[in-house]
């Protein structure tokens, strides 16, 4: 009589027997995961496609539920995600989920994107499936973008003003793709409803199928071995040596080389799960009410580079640059492997690309750095919140004092700061005696140039005279006043024409 | 000879059954391949004929010229903008829809140089579209985003746009301002604000057209005041 083990056994046999009988997936999907692969492909540095997969499953549950209580209408979007937040119970944490998940999934596909670029496996066999990558990376580009106007706020409205402002610098059709932009002449309910449907819809599933397509290749031509450097990729000769090289030393996938992405797909969750619990879901800001004009948007951290590189572009290039550089930036990740698909692999054999890596890494590194403090731009309350510190105004002559006040009440402090407070986008006024002479500051100012607007309409006098006398004494006391050095070629017999009031003695 | 050459014989009556088959089998099949393509030509063009319309309604928001779009609202009364002054004004998007929510609101800068003359700037930069803000001390506008700035009359004062900001045409009926407001003002959508006449429907004869077209450059034009203010 056979045990009750065995019983179930032959019982689960036959029910698997059956279902394979009739579905014919379950046998070729447990030979797909089994599949040898190279041993020295099984390492922590391969982690990064499955993870992002997961990322994606992630994405995928967390905005279905999202879409539970999502209302996609210019009237209710921003009030349905204040529901999500305040009343929904646990809505706050899938929100938090969904927008930390979207931030993680940029950061592990760019990882991903730059390990397989440094270890050149976008070479032969390999180059559709790095070209169906560069089209994985732009979609989740395009969903974080998508994602943002989601969340229908302040930031959101501005950021598809400055998308709009963007296409209509195309030649001849910037108009009409303004209008395909926004689905009607301003932004609005249009607006939303289509970018709700590329981000539900149609990114998505091109996004889908994308990965479908990269992971059918990834079986196909096997996990790339590790790269060796003098290893060189020919194509007459690569396959063998793969096909040799997975026979000697070949591992099952599953679970041999599947167990490490395993443990970092859930320490990757956990991270996601510990910045959603800890951090919180992202804004939403003030409502997207474009009479509130008391905002300074920005965009998302992913698209922080951009928004800092349009500040510091001359308008002269700036449209060539942004319409021209992207094409070329995505035309260039596109045909890489079409001319670079032999050769080489390993990067101490590719000094080119590891010096791209890093400039590429470190531009977008400064520029997203810059782009989280905006030197570039004003301060709009300084001239009413940052006074000027006591100790620069403590000896001075009533006129000077009034200069100060000259100084605050013309917003230069927008722009300059003093004792660390204020703009940045003109440098610093604390030693600007020591570096410019009265003759040289009165002109900059009423005249402007470089990046100053001109002050001469805005100014009395009066108040140049009262501002100057004030600016005269920002020189630390250690440092001489600036003097024009071609005075003595010019006027050879007289001083300096306008001595700087020397600075006073701090208390 | 020279029948066989003219006329080819067919593969008949002394050929093997089997071949007569496999030749009957040929002919179907070139009959089948035929009629395969003949039902793929007819796809592509019930297709192309199902294409066009749906391409049509996608294609729908592109269609419309900016310089259609828009019509003429009131911003208020002239005496809510005092002489001398730059105040912000709100009006509802003459082009909104009933789903538009708080987007349908916009923003402008009133500038009332005198009596009758009157500035009205759209409250994006045109650097790209962020909301500038007006100080009336140092009498410049000035863009959060990018620190574009812009002197009291509109024009580039410094910082990364390329032009002044955007204008919208101003008329006068009574004591009550209006602006032409259509398209979310961009560098290129911005042909909205350019002269049109002040009446929306259409002139019924060519004297109201005169009537309606300088109705509409009674007011001042941005080149006429350009020259206000020396460079």
């Amino acid at each position: 009589m056979a045990s009750l083990k065995d019983r179930a056994r032959t019982a689960g046999s036959s029910l698997y027997d059956w279902v394979e009988l009739r579905l014919g997936l379950l046998k070729p999907l447990t030979e797909t995961a089994t599949h040898p692969t190279p041993e020295n492909s099984a390492s922590w540095l391969y982690v990064f496609g499955s993870a992002a997969s997961v990322l994606l499953v992630l994405q995928i549950v967390t905005g279905i539920l999202l879409a539970l209580a999502y209302s996609p209408s210019a009237n209710e979007a921003w009030n349905s995600l204040a529901q999500l937040n305040h009343v929904i119970p646990l809505g706050w944490y899938l929100r938090a989920l969904h927008g930390w998940g979207s931030d993680f999934m940029i950061a592990i596909v760019l990882l991903h994107m730059v390990q397989v670029f440094l270890f050149g496996s976008y070479k032969f066999p390999r180059e559709m499936t790095w070209i169906v990558g560069v089209g994985l990376l732009l979609l989740t580009l395009g969903m974080a973008f998508t994602g943002q106007v989601m969340r229908f706020d302040q930031d959101a409205y501005w950021g598809l003003g400055i998308g709009a402002s963007i296409s209509s610098h195309v030649p001849i059709v910037g108009p009409y793709l303004v209008h395909m932009l926004l689905g009607g002449p301003i932004i609005g309910g249009a607006t939303l409803a289509r970018f709700f449907t590329l981000h539900v819809f149609v990114i998505p599933g091109i996004l889908l199928g994308g990965v479908g397509l990269h992971v059918w290749m990834v079986l196909r031509h096997g996990v790339s071995d590790w790269p060796m450097p003098g290893r060189i990729v020919s194509r007459s000769t690569y396959q063998k040596q793969y096909h040799e090289l997975t026979a000697s030393t070949g591992i099952p996938f599953v679970p041999d080389a599947a167990w490490k992405d395993g443990v970092f797909a859930a320490a990757l969750l956990l991270a996601v799960m510990a910045c959603a619990f800890f951090f919180g879901p992202f804004g939403p800001g003030g409502a997207p009410d474009p009479t509130i004009i008391q905002t300074a948007p920005k965009p998302d951290f992913a698209f922080l580079w951009i928004y800092a590189l349009l500040a510091f572009l001359p308008p002269s290039i700036e449209t060539p640059v942004l319409l021209v550089a992207p094409v070329i930036g995505i035309a260039g990740l596109l045909v890489l492997p079409l001319f670079a698909g032999e050769g080489e692999r390993h990067w101490s054999r590719r000094p080119i690309a590891v010096l791209l890596v890093s400039v590429i890494a470190v531009t977008l590194g400064i520029f997203t750095h810059l782009g989280t403090y905006t030197p570039w731009s004003p301060v709009m309350s300084a001239w009413t919140s940052a006074p000027i510190p006591a100790k620069l105004l403590a000896n001075r002559t009533p006129l000077q004092r009034q200069g100060a006040l000259v100084l605050q009440d013309k917003q230069c402090r927008n722009c300059h700061a003093i004792a660390g407070s204020g703009g940045q986008r003109g440098p610093a006024l604390d030693m600007i005696a020591s570096r410019m002479t009265e003759d040289q500051i009165i002109r900059q100012v009423l005249q402007g140039g470089g990046n100053m607007p001109a002050y001469g309409n805005a100014l009395s006098p009066s108040e140049t005279k009262a501002l100057m006398q004030f600016l005269m004494t920002l020189r630390s006391n250690d440092l001489p006043p600036a003097i024009d050095s071609s005075t003595k070629l010019t006027h050879p017999g007289e001083s300096q024409t306008t001595q700087p009031t020397p600075a006073q003695k701090n208390p | 000879m020279s029948e066989d050459q003219t006329n080819p014989t067919p593969p008949s009556h002394n050929a093997p059954p089997g071949e007569i088959a496999a030749a009957a089998k040929a002919a179907a099949h070139t009959r089948r391949a035929f009629l395969f393509k003949l039902s793929l030509a007819m796809n592509a063009a019930v297709g192309a004929f199902l294409a066009v319309p749906l391409i049509g309604y996608l294609l729908g928001p592109a269609m419309k010229k900016p310089s259609e779009t828009g019509a003429w609202i009131p911003l208020g009364k002239l005496s809510d903008f005092p002489v001398g002054e730059t105040r912000l004004a709100e009006f509802r998007s003459p082009v909104a829809s009933f789903n538009d929510g708080d987007t349908a609101k916009a923003a402008c800068w009133v500038r009332r140089i005198s009596e009758d003359k009157l500035q009205v700037f759209a409250i994006n930069c045109a650097h790209l579209g962020c909301p500038v803000r007006w100080f009336a001390q140092s009498k410049l506008f000035l863009c959060p985003c990018h620190g574009g700035a812009y002197y009291e009359d509109g024009r580039r004062a410094s910082g990364p746009p390329e032009r002044g900001l955007f204008e919208y045409r101003t008329a006068l009926v009574g004591d009550s301002l209006l602006i032409h407001s259509g398209d979310m003002p961009t560098f290129t959508t911005e042909a909205v604000n350019k002269p049109k006449p002040l009446i929306q429907i259409a002139p019924a004869s060519s004297a109201d057209e005169a009537k309606a077209a300088s109705l509409s450059t009674n007011v001042a034009t941005p080149a006429a005041r350009s020259n206000e203010w020396p460079a």
